[in-house]
């Protein structure tokens, strides 16, 4: 039971959260923009790629250039929308999708051309697991999870309690109608950018942490994170964290030796779970299980 | 001068015209009623003067300034307000929540609207913390209404407030739209249920095939026999 705990659950949890951080971006671009945002998974590479750049320049830790990767991934999302995006949006959503497939490549190559194609790791001190009961987690791990718990809390009060929030609430419901509400609708996409473009620095320094960087570790999740955004259906951010949380748990628990001491599944199929998941949510909730928008 | 302008609108959407140059004039604290068959171009006019459809050619003037081609979003602060036929409420917010957002562009008004609001549909009260998409079509109609006069505009412009809603609803919103008319704020209503709509109307304004087809005070186009048989259903 406690290695269940240890080496599925936790690990599923960390996972899980980190697909959270970047799967509430998809599904608020999604809401406001009508817009499948496939550049999301390298803006969450070139945080973490940032993140380190910064660690090493200034002898910090990865945690305290948090702050950096942000600083770069929102100008980033910002200006991909407005040469890019801005031009195309009463384009079919698939133009959409291809041009930000586009942009997505651009990301990878600028990351390939400054911190080459080898896997590196942030510096991170060796600490030992803090251990309760024979209940053993990492540090950087309840961190992680304690981070990104806190960042769907203000999410949550942003959305819920703000002016700017229910804007965004109500442009995800109906454009149109917010328009004729007279609410500014490309201030509400520019807020949208900055939200979502944090939470993915975040999502990307946190999966540096618990893994390793290599340029495309942010479009090996991405898929994770669309199956994360569409099972809790896409536009309501609280049903991709769910959903996240949900996938995170799935794929780690996944490989758990249940019968007979193998794995259920080999550690190597363990994407295979998001794909799974994605499929059977489309073929019987297409809504997700918080009635998205699809 | 009235309020709204309009002279000889021509639009529609894409490459297809559905306004052949219209006429149209209404005043602050006038009901006015435009009617017409199915793709008459009723709410395509409408649709017209919120900025949400194409203009060709043709003015459409608001308290004495040009509003063609000016975007929607600028014309809530102008005093022009619009609820259309279909989606106009926030579902996933409250009632509540959506009074809010009437007040998006002047959120200084909030208290006084939600207050007004409530005096003119008091059936909302118990509904404010509802999201307005569990709503009855009714009671939506209501919510929808009463998010456009947050503001307190100077013309509300209602895409058929009473389709689909039961003979009791229909004359709770036509007493309403009265009253709303009798506070100094113009109606402009495109509407289905031509005759009890008409009745109310200090215009009406008859649409066939994207043109003016008469215009005169509501009852006068009531007693009409040509107007009644050609588009009122005898």
């Amino acid at each position: 039971m406690l290695q269940l705990v240890n080496f599925y659950v936790v690990p599923g949890l960390v996972l899980g959260a980190i697909y959270a951080l970047s799967a509430t971006g998809l599904s608020l671009i999604y809401g406001v923009m009508r817009f499948a945002h496939f550049a999301h998974g390298d803006l969450m590479a070139l945080g973490a790629y940032v993140a380190l750049g910064a660690s090493t320049a200034f002898g910090i830790s990865a945690w305290a250039a948090i702050p950096f990767a942000a600083a770069v991934t929102v100008p980033v999302a910002l200006a991909a929308d407005a040469l890019f995006y801005a031009r195309l949006r009463r384009s079919l959503p698939a133009v959409l999708l291809i041009s930000s497939f586009g942009v997505a490549l651009m990301l990878r190559a600028v990351i390939y051309l400054i911190f080459g194609p080898t896997p590196v790791t942030f510096p991170r001190p060796i600490v030992p697991p803090l251990v309760w009961e024979g209940l053993r987690i990492q540090r950087r791990h309840v961190w992680i999870i304690l981070g990104s718990a806190l960042s769907a809390f203000v999410l949550h009060l942003i959305l819920s309690r703000t002016r700017a929030g229910r804007a965004m609430r109500a442009m995800s419901d109906d454009p149109d109608l917010a328009r004729i509400t007279g609410v500014p609708t490309a201030g509400v996409i520019r807020l949208t950018w900055v939200i979502a473009a944090v939470l993915v620095a975040l999502a990307g320094v946190f999966l540096g942490l618990d893994t390793q960087l290599q340029p495309v570790m942010g479009f090996n999740v991405l898929l994770a994170s669309f199956a994360a955004a569409i099972l809790g259906g896409i536009g309501r951010p609280w049903g991709a964290a769910f959903g996240g949380l949900i996938l995170g748990l799935a794929e780690e628990c996944a490989t758990y030796p249940l019968l007979a001491g193998a794995p259920l599944l080999e550690p190597t199929y363990k994407s295979a779970v998001a794909f799974a998941v994605l499929i059977a949510t489309l073929l019987f909730r297409p809504q997700g299980l918080f009635r998205g928008m699809i | 001068m009235a309020l709204l302008e309009v002279r000889g609108l021509v639009g529609g959407y894409g490459e297809t015209d559905i306004l052949h140059g219209v006429d149209l004039d209404a005043d602050a604290g006038e009901v006015v009623v435009v009617v017409g068959a199915n793709g008459a171009g009723k709410s395509t006019l409408m649709k017209a003067v919120a900025g949400l459809v194409r203009i060709r050619s043709g003015r459409v003037r608001f308290a004495g300034e040009e509003i063609a081609g000016a975007a929607s979003e600028t014309l809530v602060l102008r005093g022009l307000a619009y609820v259309p036929q279909e989606r106009n409420v926030f579902p996933s917010l409250t009632v509540e929540e959506n009074l809010a957002m009437g007040a998006y562009a002047r959120p200084a008004m909030f208290r006084e609207g939600k207050d007004r609001a409530l005096a003119l549909f008091p059936d909302l009260a118990a509904k404010l913390a509802t999201p307005a998409g569990r709503l009855s079509g009714g009671q939506r109609q209501m919510v929808a209404i009463a998010r456009a006069l947050m503001l307190q505009p100077r013309l509300i412009m209602l895409d058929e407030p009473t389709a689909g809603l039961s003979p009791k609803f229909c004359s709770a919103i036509f007493a309403r739209v009265q009253e709303i008319a009798r506070d100094g704020i113009g109606v402009l209503m495109v509407e289905q249920n031509a005759r009890p709509a008409l009745a109310i109307a200090d215009r009406g304004v008859v649409l066939a095939q994207g043109r003016n087809r008469a215009t005169a005070p509501g009852p006068a186009l009531l007693a009409d026999p040509d107007i009644g048989r050609l588009f009122l259903g005898g």
